[in-house]
């Protein structure tokens, strides 16, 4: 897929104010007043900053309220239903926090309960198209969790929460990468001709571009996909651990939160870019 | 709500005769030209005399070349459009409604005021049917020609998909295939028409019918083995040729 800079922006800002307000909501962090207010705020921040990068994808973002409306079939609608209704749920909690000097449990639970189904929520928009073979599998929903909960654990400032969440990632990331298919069709059954003999594409429907070779059938980042996986583990995964190991204390944590962001980041892209679409079997046959 | 109907009482479709269609690309240009002045918004086309013209289609057509184990290759050009599914997974991705099986006949639409322009249909749909419009920033698609197929102001012959009604060579049918009698269904059955990436589960209405196995007419052999047995004049010819 293209991997549109709004989609990466996106899933990576809401994954990780998700994971912060979930463990904000829990109490394992538990601020006051202007601690509160950054904390808090960061964490709002993040998520908003996500949802408004999403509405650049839209074609037509004057009319996103609509996306509301379809809960019962639609992941997209259900992501966007449940963002809201998490960031409801915790805002007495957050409010009391910062201004009233203590926080309310029971909004804190309930944001810490919505915040991973939303993300969940965001990484089914993703898994269940089955036209998309790599992202229609287990560790789509499994690598997105992971990020929210280390990632958020590394912006709480909880040591032993991160380094749980980062092995986590690390081993749903290297699963995304080795186990998830690539191909779920061929030319032949796309076609059906598979019967009669070895089928090839002869000629192509159009000379000029169009929606579905921009959006789908896109390669530019593929080539590199090798180093920017390296790029990826080191920078979401191993390099936070081991500052969160070799250095104690705050600035551990603010290394690792620096090194996971960006690795995430590149990560999320590399996610898009090797998404294959089966309708680029029409267009460039088996040999993609 | 973007639920599919349980089941319709009519599924109107298309079949495409692979072994007829000639590849004049006669039902692209039609279906662009109708699509783009009747119902909803236009197929819009950028830089149309530029450097890089491209254009929104709800129809294309790819060539193949097949080659089979014992044989010559042949070439199949195959029309992809919309295959209106029966567990059409365009409509129940889509988060706003705009994505909709009718339950009437069955024929999956886009209602564009309400299409945000996110992609995610054409995302779901493993047969590329889905364009969003380069100007108009809504998702197009394949209507079956919804006002053309009901419209009574239209003489009788014309009130089939534009498709249909331009291809030169008859190979695509529209009609009703909940009714297995109809003419497209009978074709189905006696040509064993097929379903496109059935491992999808999209469970297709359109349906393709495979090229007919063509004949083998005999390569024509070198020139000396000809010679060899020839008899008569030609043999004779073939004798005081060689002796001069």
């Amino acid at each position: 897929m293209h991997p549109a800079p709004s989609l990466i922006v996106f899933t990576t800002l809401s994954g990780l104010g998700f994971g912060l307000l979930f463990f904000l909501g829990l109490g394992l962090r538990a601020p006051l007043g202007w601690l509160a207010f950054l904390w808090f705020g960061l964490g709002y921040g993040l998520v908003c900053a996500g949802l408004a990068a999403s509405a650049f994808h839209l074609g037509r973002p004057e009319r996103a309220l609509r996306a509301f409306s379809q809960w019962r079939t639609s992941w997209l609608s259900r992501e966007a239903v449940l963002a809201a209704v998490t960031l409801l749920a915790l805002a007495p909690h957050a409010f009391g926090s910062v201004f009233l000097g203590a926080g309310v449990p029971w909004s804190g639970l309930a944001g810490a309960v919505l915040a991973p189904v939303t993300v969940l929520a965001t990484a089914m928009i993703y898994a269940q198209l089955r036209t998309v073979p790599r992202w229609h599998h287990w560790s789509t929903p499994v690598v997105f969790l992971a990020a929210s909960l280390a990632g958020g654990a590394l912006l709480a400032g909880l040591c032993w929460p991160a380094m749980a969440g980062l092995v986590a990632l690390g081993a749903a990331l290297l699963a995304q990468w080795w186990l998830a298919p690539r191909r779920a069709a061929t030319l032949a059954s796309a076609t059906g001709l598979g019967v009669r003999g070895t089928v090839r594409p002869f000629e192509a429907p159009h000379t000029g571009g169009n929606y579905l070779l921009r959006e789908m059938v896109y390669r530019v980042g593929r080539r590199r996909a090798a180093s920017l996986r390296r790029v990826a583990f080191t920078g979401a995964v191993l390099g936070p651990l081991v500052s969160l190991l070799l250095l104690p204390g705050v600035a551990g944590l603010v290394l690792a939160a620096a090194l996971h962001v960006p690795g995430m980041l590149a990560a999320r892209w590399l996610f898009f870019a090797e998404a294959e679409h089966v309708v680029g079997l029409y267009y460039h046959g088996d040999r993609g | 709500m973007t639920a599919l109907p349980a089941d319709t009482p009519r599924k109107l479709g298309l079949v495409i005769d692979l072994d007829i269609c000639v590849g004049c690309h006669a039902c692209v240009v039609s279906c662009k030209e109708w699509n783009s002045q009747g119902h909803g918004a236009p197929l819009v086309d950028t830089d149309a005399y530029g450097a890089a013209p491209e254009g929104t289609f709800l129809n294309r057509v790819h060539s193949y070349e097949v080659v089979p184990q014992d044989g010559p290759a042949q070439l199949v050009h195959f029309p992809r459009s919309c295959l209106h599914c029966e567990n059409a997974p365009c409509v129940t991705v889509c988060p706003t409604g705009a994505s909709y099986k009718r339950a009437e006949d069955g024929i999956v639409l886009v209602n564009e005021d309400a299409c945000i322009g996110c992609g995610l249909c054409a995302w779901a749909c493993p047969y590329g049917a889905r364009e969003l419009d380069g100007v108009e920033r809504v998702m197009k698609k394949c209507t079956l020609c919804i006002d053309r197929i009901h419209n009574e102001t239209l003489p009788e012959p014309d009130r089939v998909p534009a498709c249909v009604r331009s291809c030169p060579t008859g190979a695509r049918h529209f009609g009703d295939f909940a009714d297995p009698e109809s003419h497209v269904s009978r074709l189905v059955a006696e040509r064993g028409g097929y379903d496109l990436m059935p491992g999808m589960g999209t469970k297709p209405v359109n349906k393709y019918l495979p090229p007919r196995p063509k004949d083998r007419p005999l390569l024509a052999a070198p020139a000396e083995e000809v010679a060899g047995d020839a008899v008569g004049f030609l043999g004779w010819l073939d004798r005081a040729l060689a002796r001069l």
